[in-house]
């Protein structure tokens, strides 16, 4: 069957035809859409047997429950945007020590040029620190057969894969052939040996004794699957080391009419890692005197290639400067590395202003910004510490309100940094869903020395930048507060709307002189899923 | 056949509806297709775009070279303007003439549309108030700005017609009647 897919869709309908029993995910730009569209095939019984497929709390979460998933016998997808991976990453490093049993394949998203990120970050150096084997994709109907792959690859070496894609695949459709007979689900079964997810550092030691010799296998499953592909060209002095989407930039530019010698250079395409040595030997052994690494985010081949090749062979690539340093690939920057003419095109536009993203008119953020703006002008130095959400967007016009965003939970555990340090008022501001992904633990360091800040929680009852999804805390903030030890007095809810500005402030006010740990919740439902819940309830 | 577009426009404006009926007729021209969206935070009233790719043949790169760029498809003239440096030097712009004014500093619109204007290849149309004359919804105003470009897609007018019935035939026929009404209208408008 035929269907138009975002690359991120195909490798959910890949895992599905794969006999996937579950996604465990935390919704994050560019990955949101593989768990979203596991949901809506649930949702729909287009599945053959129902999968578990409910947001977790954080990617650590998701990590570990699809490790329980694959202990089981059953095959588990865990999906998260690059950043992600740092949350999991204690799981996900010793996934690997234990191996797995039911296939586990590991989804990160990278967002080189950080359209909705904080960091360019490569995930391709998680697949190498693990030391397992990591598959990207160049095109959407890749990503919906490797991820296949990715499974079988899984449960034949006993081990978690990597998927790694980045913005452009993740988010751009095209036509995947899908299969008409899925995989079934796996059925129940224990691992063989227990001690292998015993991870003591008797059995450990051994573990990673398999691993290390497993590496071996790796490369040459690498340089015999058939994904990793060699082509050497008529004028093999020339080679060319690609990888993901940076392919289809290569092969854009090539084909085009004015495309100079490098159309006759040998091209080796990378799409499973560890890097196949072989090939890259025989492109050396064809005569490559320089080999051109073109590849999406962080230059990782570049670097690794570097000590695979004779001094003699120049590498070139994002180090040498051949391509930008930073930020994600195009065509265009191709046919710059490959000393191509730009093509004719009228210049920039000098009228054109930047247009950045501003919160929706009527949302609960904007009123508690207000407030909180206002309440602060009467204190000599305030902190505001920020995290990552729509809320962020309070760092520009109009409201200026906050002084650092860092990561999924900070804004708790800065702020709480900076009272220790002396700093009054000091303030956090979380949403809802962050605060439950990465909040409650810093709370509780607050509450356990008393620390003099107010935890704002700006719940809007759901995870607003990614499009709305489940927010795992929803209904129980307070009490989630008062479990951790937060007194009771001390967690207040105010409802963000322009009439309660006076009440919030006062709130606000005895809650920042108040010496110790308080949390102000401001409630209201995100402006975009209110819009869609009413459209529902009039149909 | 080879068709590169690029749809312009602020987060929210619609501009992946003109890009699923599109989409949509293409596929049912056994063309091959491939579109990068922007999805995240540049939704929330930022400045949006999505290369849209149409061919007979097989289709490499998601991302469009600069100077490659046959039509932009804009629901915001400063936003049609963005763009124009990935334009070959024979491509169309169609483009809505309605600002979309979410900052402080948007440009004088005159000048907006005299740079606009100032390609010779441009169709520059207040889709709203022609959406309004069409008896439809301001929210169709994005399916006159797709009949306005009709001319420049490489894709039948009827085609593209069904195509609009195909992709809103699940909201009942007065919805078609509507959109295929919007479309007509900024078809006949366009003129080419």
């Amino acid at each position: 069957m035929k269907h138009l897919l975002l690359g991120d869709e195909a490798i959910a309908q890949g895992a599905l035809d794969a006999g996937l029993s579950g996604v465990y995910a935390y919704p994050g730009t560019p990955s949101t859409e593989i768990t979203e569209y596991i949901q809506m095939q649930n949702a729909k019984g287009k599945v053959q047997e129902s999968v578990f497929c409910r947001w977790a709390t954080n990617e650590k979460t998701a990590m570990e429950a699809a490790l329980g998933m694959s202990y089981m016998g059953k095959r588990a997808l865990v999906c998260m945007k690059h950043v992600g991976m740092n949350v999991c990453a204690d799981a996900f490093m010793n996934s690997a020590i234990t191996g797995v049993n039911g296939g586990l394949v590991v989804v990160a998203a990278d967002d080189p040029s950080m359209h909705s990120s904080q960091n360019e970050q490569d995930s391709r150096f998680y697949g190498k620190f693990a030391m397992i084997p990591t598959i990207e994709p160049s095109n959407q109907q890749e990503a919906y057969s490797m991820t296949q792959a990715a499974f079988d690859l899984s449960e034949k070496m006993h081990t978690p894969v990597l998927l790694r894609v980045t913005t452009r695949m993740a988010h751009s459709r095209a036509v995947v052939e899908t299969t008409d007979s899925p995989r079934k689900q796996n059925g129940k079964s224990m691992p063989e040996n227990v001690q292998h997810f015993i991870l003591l550092p008797a059995f450990a030691k051994k573990n990673y004794a398999e691993l290390v010799a497993a590496q071996s296998e790796f490369v040459r499953l690498s340089e015999t699957c058939g994904m990793n592909r060699y082509v050497k060209g008529m004028r093999p002095e020339r080679g060319i080391l690609t990888c993901g989407i940076a392919y289809n930039y290569l092969m854009e530019v090539l084909h085009h009419k004015d495309a100079n010698e490098w159309r006759d250079a040998s091209v080796l395409k990378v799409t499973q890692y560890p890097l196949p040595k072989t090939m890259i030997e025989q492109m050396v052994k064809d005569g490559a005197k320089e080999i051109m690494v073109i590849e999406e985010g962080q230059p990782v081949v570049e670097e690794l290639l570097r000590g695979m090749v004779p001094s003699s062979v120049a590498v070139t690539g994002r180090l040498t400067g051949a391509l930008p340093r930073m930020g994600e690939l195009s065509p265009d920057c191709v046919r710059t590395a490959l000393g191509m003419k730009t093509l004719e095109t009228p210049e920039v536009d000098s009228l054109v202003v930047s247009r950045p993203p501003a919160l929706c008119q009527g949302c609960g953020h904007r009123d508690m910004y207000a407030a909180l703006n206002e309440v602060a002008r009467e204190y000599a130095e305030p902190r505001i510490f920020g995290d990552i959400g729509c809320y962020t967007l309070g760092a520009l016009s109009p409201f200026h309100a906050i002084h650092a965003c860092v990561e999924m939970g900070a804004s708790v555990t800065m702020a709480k940094g900076a009272a220790d340090a002396g700093q009054h008022p000091s303030i956090a501001v979380i949403g809802d869903s962050t605060f439950t992904h990465s909040g409650i633990t810093g709370l509780l360091d607050c509450v356990n020395s008393n620390a003099n800040v107010v935890v704002l929680i700006s719940d809007n009852l759901t995870t607003g930048m990614t499009g709305g999804q489940d927010s795992a805390g929803t209904g129980r903030l307070e009490q989630i507060c008062y479990g951790v030890g937060v007194e009771k007095e001390h967690v207040r809810v105010v409802v963000p709307l322009p009439k309660n500005m006076e009440e919030i402030k006062q709130v606000l006010r005895e809650e920042i002189d108040y010496k110790g740990t308080s949390v102000v919740i401001a409630r209201r439902e995100c402006i975009q899923t209110l819009k869609r819940h009413l459209k529902q309830a009039k149909k | 056949m080879k068709k590169n577009i690029i749809l312009a426009g602020v987060g929210g404006q619609g501009i992946l509806s003109i890009a699923t009926v599109i989409g949509e007729a293409a596929l049912a021209e056994g063309l091959y297709l491939k579109q990068a969206e922007v999805h995240g935070m540049s939704q929330r009233g930022g400045d949006v775009q999505s290369n849209l790719r149409l061919s007979s043949d097989p289709i490499m790169s998601d991302l469009i070279e600069k100077g490659d760029v046959d039509l932009i498809i804009s629901l915001e003239p400063m936003e049609a303007l963005r763009y124009v440096s990935y334009l070959a030097p024979d491509g169309w712009i169609v483009t809505s003439s309605v600002p979309f004014v979410n900052i402080p500093n948007y440009p004088e619109l005159n000048e907006v549309l005299d740079h606009v204007k100032a390609f010779k290849n441009h169709v520059l149309l207040d889709v709203e108030a022609l959406a309004k004359e069409a008896g439809a919804p301001q929210q169709a105003a994005n399916m006159v700005l797709l009949g306005a470009a009709i001319p420049m897609l490489g894709i039948d007018h009827d085609k593209m017609i069904a195509g609009v019935q195909r992709v809103f035939a699940r909201k009942g026929e007065a919805v078609v009647a509507t959109n295929v009404a919007a479309v007509e209208a900024g078809y006949a408008a366009s003129k080419h």
